[in-house]
């Protein structure tokens, strides 16, 4: 269901037509911003985007004030016509729909939460939140529903028939957040979702996302000026400065190499096993077994793969448990399922470094990875998480 | 420099052009050649102030009377709706009822033609820039202009009678609704529009499911000041038969007994009217605080 956004080649410049067209010979030059802005009076807010956003990602962009990434965001939905460039949001592209199809993918594909919630104030907070489907066509029973349902999501049931005035912010941005959600969208848009709020509410409120992500597969972009919130929650980071990308990738990678001053300087201030989650650094297993695999072919693979022992999942890829080389070889068994040995020593993939030190540390092999449903999701070693610690 | 003195001191006569001949056949020209649609509007006026009259007719004083204090009642406190009974009821004992009524029919027409027309405008207007600067520069001047100006071309295009009377009060009453309705419109913040487009509303949801209801608290201030407007207007538009030819209403008895130096008279017919004044204003104002108490 999530997709994968290709941004190609993007550039949003404001301004009169004129402006804008002289400015738009300046995109590939050398002159800075600023530069283009003094000579033709229009101002570059994105410039040269290229990147890729992988489904499924929660992937945030981090910048001050005036950098660009709100005028970035809003290109996705095309609030921002770029002036040139192109987007594909998994294989349609996005900058060649015309009106109406640009209608269609607004109501069904994408959504979006604002920085001072932009709730209907005539509206109560169910009216808010059927809001999307209201306007797709959906009959009232149905609307109700799904409202209803995307209001119990976010922790808001009972509050469904009060007016939007009636709530403190931290509601009001659950509220757009459950409209957000309503028409199940593929693709989620947060500007500065939580920067009008007090920080312990927004401390709520990123663990509230993370966890509801985490139940749900779609691809987040989040914008934030706060580079702690990029950190807690980004599986990717982009920053901007003056229109343009300094630096693209995962927290950790951030920390161990940083592309410049800049970025050294805006990290500065982050402590890192508060923010480092076990998402960041886990690895990919090389190789899993499922339920009901054979013996012989599971044997034949960790050999292979020159493995001590190998994790097994279900079907749904939910944890089992592991089994060992020396199972494997001595079992007269035809599937591996009576080997499996059960194992609750997890780490659940939002925990921070600091939660799993313990769990790790004890540890005589590298831990399980799962999401909130169990699902096996990665691996943690104990290599790579004092790598990444000691850096510091 | 005799010449020159005269010249540029007393303003001479031979660059003195005469604009009244023209302006008479302008008039003559546009009364004619458009004389079917000065029909057609003068015929729908009064078919409109007939339906109004025949209405407030109809209904009993006294059902008007407990009508107006419930409304009160409901809308503000009892307190409220006992005031507008009472000053309904005086009206009736001053014995101004039926004059009354004349000057209502009016006011009332005046205002739903009003709102019908401005409405439109002014969310045509809020949507076409070009369209806002020509509004912008009419709106002003017909602010600016003196409220008699608005009888000649009321009287030109309909002559003496109800029909003229309308589109005076009408077109005097009309600019502040429109702008009310474009100020209402275009003061919407723009991330709330932005949360409209980016769920995919179409324009026509965009204005009837954001627009319009975030703009309702504007817009009712607006025909607030609209009624007002005609109410003062009133006065002005029975010196041209307004409340209908060989009909005595408040407002022309208030003009006839102020040219005629009647001051008992006109002190009795300006209360009468101070009434209607206050009666209306004060149904609105409970009608706008309802919308207040909705919003933010």
């Amino acid at each position: 269901m999530a997709k994968a956004v290709d941004i190609k080649n993007i550039s949003v410049v404001f301004g009169t037509s004129k402006q804008k067209q002289a400015a738009k010979e300046l995109l590939d030059s050398d002159l800075t911003a600023a530069e283009i802005r003094e000579k033709t009076g229009a101002t570059v807010a994105v410039r040269n985007l290229d990147f890729s956003i992988k489904e499924g990602e929660l992937f945030v962009i981090v910048g001050l004030s005036g950098s660009g990434k709100s005028s970035f965001i809003r290109t996705l939905n095309l609030l921002n016509k770029p002036i040139r460039g192109q987007i594909f949001v998994g294989d349609e592209e996005l900058t060649a729909f015309d009106a109406k199809k640009l209608r269609q993918y607004r109501q069904n594909d994408v959504s979006m939460v604002f920085q001072n919630f932009a709730l209907l104030t005539h509206r109560s907070v169910i009216g808010n939140v059927e809001y999307p489907l209201e306007v797709q066509g959906v009959g009232e029973k149905k609307r109700r529903e799904t409202a209803m349902e995307a209001i119990k999501l976010v922790g808001l049931d009972g509050w469904e028939e009060h007016m939007t005035f009636q709530l403190s912010g931290g509601m009001k941005q659950r509220v757009g957040l459950a409209r957000a959600l309503t028409n199940d969208p593929e693709l989620l848009l947060m500007d500065e979702p939580y920067s009008a709020l007090d920080p312990l509410i927004r401390r709520d409120m990123q663990d509230q996302l993370l966890k509801l992500e985490d139940e749900m597969d779609r691809t987040i972009l989040f914008i934030t000026h706060d580079m702690n919130e990029a950190f807690r929650l980004g599986d990717r980071i982009a920053l901007m400065k003056d229109a343009e990308i300094v630096q693209i990738g995962t927290p950790d990678e951030f920390f161990d190499k940083p592309a410049n001053d800049y970025v050294k300087n805006f990290i500065a201030d982050v402590d890192k096993t508060r923010i480092l989650k076990v998402r960041s650094i886990m690895e990919k297993p090389t190789y899993v077994a499922k339920k009901g695999d054979g013996v012989k072919e599971t044997l034949q693979k960790v050999k292979e793969n020159d493995m001590g022992f190998c994790y097994v999942t279900d079907e749904k890829r939910k944890f089992l448990g592991y089994v060992r080389l020396e199972q494997l070889q001595r079992s007269k068994g035809k599937t591996i399922d009576r080997l499996i040995n059960e194992d609750d020593t997890v780490i659940y993939r939002n925990a921070y470094l600091r939660e799993a030190w313990p769990k790790l540390s004890e540890a005589e092999y590298d831990l399980p990875v799962v999401d909130g449903k169990g699902r096996l999701r990665g691996i943690l070693n104990y290599d790579v998480v004092v790598d990444a610690l000691a850096d510091q | 420099m005799t010449i020159l003195k005269n010249f540029f001191v007393e303003f001479p006569e031979r660059l003195i052009y005469d604009p009244e001949a023209r302006i008479a056949r302008f008039i003559d020209w546009a009364g004619d050649t458009f004389a079917f649609l000065w029909g057609a509007i003068r015929q729908f006026l009064l078919r409109f102030a007939d339906i109004t009259h025949a209405f407030l007719d109809f209904v009993p004083w006294s059902v008007f009377v407990v009508v107006l204090f419930i409304a009160g009642w409901r809308l503000t406190s009892w307190k409220m709706g006992l005031l507008l009974a009472v000053l309904t009821f005086a009206i009736g004992m001053f014995g101004y009822w039926d004059n009354m009524l004349l000057s209502l029919t009016i006011i009332l027409a005046g205002v739903i033609i009003s709102v019908i027309l401005g409405l439109p405008l002014g969310i045509i207007m809020s949507k076409s820039e070009k369209l806002e600067a020509v509004m912008r520069v009419v709106l002003d001047t017909m602010q600016t202009l003196p409220a008699y100006a608005y009888l000649i071309p009321a009287l030109m295009f309909f002559g003496f009678g109800r029909a003229a009377g309308l589109v005076a009060v009408i077109i005097f009453a009309l600019p502040p609704l429109i702008r009310l309705t474009y100020l209402g419109i275009t003061n919407i913040s723009d991330e709330m529009i932005e949360a409209g487009l980016s769920f995919g509303s179409s324009p026509m949801q965009m204005l009837f499911k954001i627009e319009l209801p975030q703009a309702l608290k504007s817009i009712a201030a607006g025909i607030n000041q609209t009624t007002m407007m005609a109410v003062s207007m009133i006065v002005l538009a029975a010196m041209i038969g307004a409340e209908g030819a060989g009909r005595q209403g408040v407002a022309l008895i208030l003009y006839r007994a102020v040219v005629g130096q009647r001051a008992a008279e006109a002190v009795v017919a300006g209360f009468v009217l101070v009434f209607m004044a206050i009666i209306l204003d004060r149904l609105i104002q409970g009608f706008t605080e309802r919308f207040d108490k909705g919003g933010e």
